[in-house]
């Protein structure tokens, strides 16, 4: 039965802050009693939780559950709206990335992010992903085009666009523009990726491409994925966590979660009794 | 409630007809054997029937639900009910086959007393009684406490059969009378064996925890290995 | 067979509305002919060769020896000039006020009401501020520090009138611009903060260029009011008469609008002066238009670029 299942499915209890000391699983990104405020009101509750590396943490919940703030605290995006403030800790490799002394912008290097809603620059396919190597030094033309060959083929678009890579990257579907940003995404390198929803605007097919595509990254990258789609949870993820009101209600294997929840919140949310 | 929640609801309805027209048919069976009654024995051949439309119709509703993707709880409740409808149905098998050979037995004169038989049909209908009630009250222990008792149908079963196998040696001429109590017992020991796989089943469905093939060998020498 | 569908209603709301939609925009395409059959029947007799490249050594009030190519050189100088300036500090301003700037901040609220009563401010009163502001204390700055005695930068000037000018066009630009800046997708500045940009690379490098087109509407806007504004340069630079085309920035020139002004107040003979009146016209609303051109083609070559390839 085991050879038959993916390695995934036979995966255990997520990581925890506690696992540092064990060795065996240390987190790579972990977050103690995170606490998040725009102006007065708390968005996110005292959350504590580790992510394992090269997997794939799914966060759900009903929307404006602080699912997506907390996602973006991993890459200081929240630092960009007036009036947040935060407190606690969050470590990506044991550093702290939160206080006022972190460069944000080598932390967004190892960071990366991929939004609900693609969002190419108005440039051509090429300089889309050449904008982020160009960004942190690159200048050669070659070792450019070789980097930009080998992110699209990582992103499953080369064979798609490699004849066209001078036209605009507004002329691709929606789907192949969202591989377009995972491709930009992963050029430059990051240990961890970001995604908000990335599947949330495209058609079934051009979901499914995503979602084969985020099980081939996890090989190379850490992938924490926002999601509404509980089925894409079950599809892809090996860890999730549950989140309601600004808080983690559960985090657990995926397939526990969406088999046999321990809290009656998550049950009553998978199973769409949300009251 | 929602449209999926009053369609869950129906598939556990029909699961408890099912059980209803199961217990029902084990019941007649053996009606037809201690009152040696061959018209109950044909009407619980002829009520088999209903019990495998019963379980297509179960897997019919069960597919249409699982196309809503259904999670958690309800996964386990749509999984498990195919499953218990299927042992069900073997169940209505099996009380067929008692029925049959209790027409074959009526044919010549009672061969002794049948004190071991009843009881053995009181056992595994009080055990299938309890894992249905714990199905609707999803009482993963009620569930539990069926278990150990296929045990004791399966020690009944191995005493008849040394008490069958005594008369035969006596005398030959009780052989076919012989063998067809003992096919019957057999057959009540089986749906011990199907009331087993039902409450692990409402475990799995109540708890999420999959407690088939869990017992220790030397335990498990008299059970045979669920399907 | 009897149809069910068969159209028997008319609508009357509809079909009034439709009608009156239609008329009120012919309306305006009507005056717009008529004045523009208008300037080219009584101007268009008027422009030939020499016209448009004699300059006013002869006599600027003889039709048939007038020429306005200094007028055309200056209005052209001073409106691009007045690009130059009002581009540059119009976009600065609004990324100022849109990407830095706190929306309900009091200084921002202040900043924008500025703006905003800058654009209701009379030309005139432009002028008049071009003479307080650039001529007297710029320009007399100038000389005093350089300590001629005779003016050099303290007197009407090309430069002066030009600044004036941006001055006045400065709402419009700060507003086209504010508006193409808000019109950019946030998501488009969230990407490039993901990748690791700072703000000011997000900026220059993905905001002002996806900007560019609204910008240019903005420079077109500007170039449109300014090239037939007169008051704001009557004391600033334009000048009545003059030999030459203006050679440096401190020099006065002449200016189509304003020479249309002479040619209607100042002419010893009204009549005779008129065709040259209309030419002028005709000259000045073809260099606008020219100028416009210029900037919707750069426009349009900018929006086709960022839009899918092909």
């Amino acid at each position: 039965m085991a050879e038959i299942l993916p390695s995934r499915l036979t995966v255990e209890s997520p990581p925890s802050a506690g696992d540092r000391e064990s060795g065996t699983t240390v987190p790579l990104i972990e977050t103690e009693k995170l606490s998040l405020f725009y102006g007065r009101a708390q968005a996110l509750k005292e959350i504590s939780l580790g992510i394992r590396e090269r997997v794939v943490t799914a966060f759900i919940g009903p929307s404006g559950c602080g699912k997506s703030t907390f996602l973006r605290c991993f890459n200081r995006m929240n630092d960009l709206i007036d009036n947040v403030r935060v407190s606690g800790h969050c470590r990506i490799g044991g550093e702290d990335i939160l206080g006022s002394d972190v460069d944000v912008i080598e932390l967004r290097k190892r960071v990366g992010m991929v939004f609900q809603r693609s969002n190419p620059f108005p440039k051509s396919i090429f300089e889309n992903i050449a904008y982020g190597l160009r960004l942190h030094g690159a200048r050669d033309r070659k070792a450019m085009a070789e980097t930009v060959e080998r992110s699209l083929r990582g992103a499953a678009l080369w064979d798609e666009v490699k004849d066209r890579l001078d036209e605009s990257a507004l002329g691709l579907s929606g789907g192949q523009q969202q591989r377009l940003c995972i491709a930009r995404a992963i050029a430059i390198r990051p240990e961890i990726l970001l995604m908000d929803e990335p599947a949330s605007a495209l058609d079934p097919i051009a979901t499914m491409k995503i979602e084969e595509l985020i099980l081939d990254l996890k090989k190379e990258f850490t992938i924490v994925i926002v999601t509404h789609n509980m089925q894409q949870a079950t599809r892809i993820s090996d860890y999730t966590a549950f989140f309601y009101l600004g808080e983690l209600i559960e985090y657990d294997s995926t397939h526990r979660i969406f088999t046999n929840p321990q809290k009656k919140q998550t049950e009553d949310y998978v199973t769409g009794r949300f009251g | 409630m929602t449209h999926f929640e009053a369609d869950i609801g129906s598939l556990r309805e029909r699961l408890l007809t099912m059980a209803s027209h199961a217990t029902t048919a084990v019941r007649n069976a053996m009606k037809a054997l201690t009152e040696r009654d061959d018209d109950m024995s044909r009407q619980v051949e002829q009520d088999d029937n209903d019990l495998d439309n019963f379980e297509k119709e179960i897997d019919e509703v069960a597919v249409l639900l699982l196309l809503r993707a259904p999670l958690a709880r309800d996964l386990r409740l749509i999984m498990v009910a195919t499953k218990i409808s299927h042992d069900l149905e073997r169940v209505g098998d099996e009380a067929t086959a008692i029925a049959r050979r209790a027409r074959e037995l009526n044919r010549e004169p009672q061969l002794k007393p049948y004190i071991d038989l009843p009881r053995m049909a009181v056992m595994v209908l009080e055990m299938l009684t309890t894992a249905i009630e714990a199905f609707v009250s999803s009482d993963a222990d009620k569930a539990r406490s069926v278990i150990p008792r296929d045990k004791e149908v399966d020690q009944l079963n191995k005493q008849l059969h040394r008490e069958l196998t005594s008369f035969i040696a006596e005398n030959p001429a009780n052989i076919t009378r012989c063998l067809n109590l003992m096919a019957i017992s057999k057959r009540l020991e089986r749906i011990g064996d199907h009331a087993k796989n039902i409450a692990e089943e409402v475990v799995y469905f109540s708890e999420a925890k999959d407690i088939r093939h869990t017992q220790k060998p030397d335990d498990a020498s008299g059970a045979p290995a669920a399907p | 067979m009897t149809r069910r569908f068969a159209k028997t209603r008319f609508d009357a709301t509809a079909a009034i509305f439709t009608g009156a939609t239609a008329a009120s925009t012919l309306l305006i395409l009507g005056i717009l002919a008529t004045i523009l059959l208008y300037l080219f029947w009584r101007g268009g007799s008027q422009i030939s060769w020499q016209f448009v490249t004699g300059g006013t050594e002869t006599d600027m009030f003889d039709p048939s020896k007038a020429g306005i190519l200094p007028m055309i050189i200056g209005t052209a100088a001073r409106v691009l000039l007045m690009t130059l300036f009002v581009i540059p500090i119009g976009v600065t301003t609004a990324v100022y006020l849109t990407e830095y700037a706190r929306t309900t901040a009091p200084l921002t609220r202040f900043i924008r009401g500025a703006v905003n009563n800058l654009a209701g401010v009379p030309s005139i009163v432009f002028g008049l501020f071009g003479v307080g502001f650039f001529i007297s204390f710029l320009g007399g700055s100038i000389d005093g520090l350089t300590g001629t005695s005779e003016p050099r930068w303290g007197k009407p000037a090309l430069l002066w009138a030009s600044m004036t000018l941006a001055v006045m066009t400065l709402p419009v630009v700060i507003v086209a611009t504010e508006e193409a800046l808000k019109a950019i997708a946030p998501g488009l500045r969230e990407a490039s903060l993901a990748l690791g940009a700072t703000k000011l690379e997000t900026i220059w490098k993905i905001v002002v260029p996806n900007a560019l087109p609204g910008i240019l509407t903005g420079a077109i806007l500007a170039i449109s009011r300014a090239a037939g504004e007169v008051a704001p340069i009557l004391f600033t630079g334009a000048a009545y008469f003059l030999k030459d085309t203006p050679k440096a920035l401190n020099d006065q020139f002449m200016d189509l609008a304003y020479h249309v002004y002479v040619l209607s107040t100042q002419s010893p003979n009204v009549d005779l002066t008129r065709p040259i009146l209309f030419g002028t016209v005709v000259v000045l609303l073809a260099l606008t238009f020219s100028l416009n051109l210029v900037a919707v083609l750069v426009r349009a070559k900018i929006r086709r670029q960022m839009r899918a390839a092909h």
